[in-house]
């Protein structure tokens, strides 16, 4: 049982940034006809850049300018410039309520920051020297930015930071956002997560990691839980969430799409990049998502996977979804939207929490793409290639981050 | 370079810098009170003029100027273009 008094915390707004769309209802209509967003790297020539990668999700059509005003599309990094779309988008899906601004947070995320900035003032350092240096590179690259930028937008003066986990930084934003307005120290809040990291660098790194995929197929590349699986595709973009106290939303007469219900947060404390091959972190924070919400396992009628389409990845958390649910594992629906956005790292969490917010309220649950073959190791419905009608009461939203940090939310149908 | 050409190319690049338009960028506009710079935007300023007129422009003689007539002077004076 969860305690009476505490306050519950609905989402009442959403701001996707993503692959396959700008905006609730063109990502949604995307997700749901199993439309990805995997194209080949337009933003730079991966081959003059000697990358072995050839796709990546990005959104190419993005202009900053739209959202910002010029001065601060100069002064900040793309990872903000998508932030800031985002929070304006899940404000606006919101109703732009009026709220008081000291009881008004933001906690924006995101895995790496604004390290493309980061990049151009180090090579004008080497080339041109110290004194070339933009005064503007500590506060494009820092994490943090885009809470400040989203902060100074919207001018909420409420509690204000960034969670940097890696793939789980856009769920733990969810999590921590919702026990900030359960404890009282906000009554509403923007929660979100962002990532611009589709340059040369990063995708170097990554594929020295062997963690992305080779393949150019830009629209079969992204495969999770798929036999021939062969690693993620890396994507940009955002998505931020209006949490709102219940009451609070309510009385102002809000459209709910869910319940943030419950937050559960681990570490596998194993392995700095590998899951811990049992799932054990993974377990861990389900079942304490799951008391958190005060529900039992065989309740969940839907998991948004965390599903990256790595082998290591995609099996343990397999294996981890079974030990979680028990036998229930095998009659729950779990599916990937990582086959059609591509792995947003930071942003990853906070666009598929507003994944299940949306398979909530509207009875639909996305597909997994890409799934052709069977593998022994992933034995679970992942409602291959086509969305799923299905009344959900209660979905869970895997996230776990390169550093072995679990992030695990249950969103619940509100008034129902 | 005359003066008149320095002073249309200074005003051309502190418009992009500052991500003001042109018309507003006059001898006469002050940084702060009519552009909205800071002081980051005017270290940045001043690596474009400098980068753009190949001279140097120390912090201290900056330090001084407060609207885009002073930025224009010091250019001059730094290149020695005709007043």
């Amino acid at each position: 049982m969860t305690d009476p008094a505490r306050r519950r915390v609905v989402i009442t707004g959403l701001g996707p940034v993503t692959p396959v769309g700008v905006g609730l209802e063109p990502f949604w209509d995307s997700l749901t006809h199993g439309r990805g967003g995997v194209r080949p790297i337009s933003r730079f020539d991966p081959v003059e850049a000697g990358l072995p990668v050839r796709v990546a999700g990005e959104i190419p059509d993005f202009v900053p300018g739209d959202w910002m005003e010029p001065k601060e599309v100069r002064r900040s990094d793309r990872v903000t410039h998508f932030a800031i779309a985002a929070a304006r988008l899940a404000w606006q899906d919101a109703g732009e309520p009026d709220v008081d601004n000291a009881r008004t947070g933001v906690m924006f995320s995101t895995g790496i920051g604004g390290l493309e900035s980061l990049l151009k003032q180090h090579a004008i350092f080497l080339e041109k020297g110290a004194d070339r240096v933009s005064p503007f590179m500590v506060p494009q690259l820092m994490p943090n930015a885009s809470a400040g930028h989203v902060a100074m937008s919207l001018g909420f003066t409420g509690p204000n930071a960034c969670i940097t986990t890696a793939c789980a930084a856009g769920a733990h934003a969810v999590g921590e956002a919702l026990r900030w307005i359960r404890d009282g120290m906000a009554d509403v809040c923007i929660a979100g997560g962002t990532e611009a990291s589709v340059i040369p660098l990063t995708l170097a790194a990554f594929s020295q990691m062997q963690a992305l995929t080779r393949s150019d197929d830009a629209e079969h590349a992204s495969r999770p839980f798929d036999r021939d699986r062969d690693g993620f595709v890396l994507a940009e973009g955002a998505c931020a969430l209006v949490l709102e106290d219940a009451e609070r939303a309510a009385a102002r007469g809000a459209r709910v799409y869910a319940e943030v219900a419950g937050y559960g947060a681990s570490a596998d404390a194993y392995h700095i990049t590998a899951p811990e091959p049992e799932g054990l972190g993974a377990i861990q924070a389900t079942q304490e998502c799951l008391k958190d919400a005060a529900e039992r396992p065989d309740a969940v009628d839907y998991v948004n996977a965390h599903g990256t389409s790595t082998q290591l990845n995609d099996a343990a958390e397999t294996r981890a979804i079974k030990k979680a649910l028990g036998d229930h594992a095998h009659r729950v629906p779990v599916s990937s939207t990582k086959s059609m956005t591509g792995h947003m790292l930071g942003a990853a969490g906070a666009v598929e929490a507003g994944v299940c917010a949306l398979a909530v309220s509207r009875g639909v649950i996305p597909p997994t793409i890409n799934y052709r073959n069977k593998d022994d190791e992933c034995d679970l419905d992942y409602v291959p290639n086509e969305a799923r009608t299905a009344d959900v009461r209660l979905a869970l939203s895997n996230s776990f981050g390169f550093g072995g940090q679990n992030a695990v939310l249950a969103i619940r149908r509100w008034g129902g | 370079m005359d003066k008149a050409e320095l002073q249309d190319k200074v005003c051309s690049i502190l418009s992009e810098q500052l991500a003001i338009p042109r018309e507003k960028v006059t001898p006469e506009a002050r940084f702060s009170e009519d552009l909205d710079a800071d002081s980051l935007d005017l270290v940045e300023a001043v690596l474009a003029l400098e980068e753009e007129f190949g001279v140097s422009i120390p912090e201290d003689e900056m330090e001084g100027v407060k609207t885009v007539g002073g930025a224009i002077d010091l250019v001059a004076q730094k290149t020695g273009a005709n007043a």
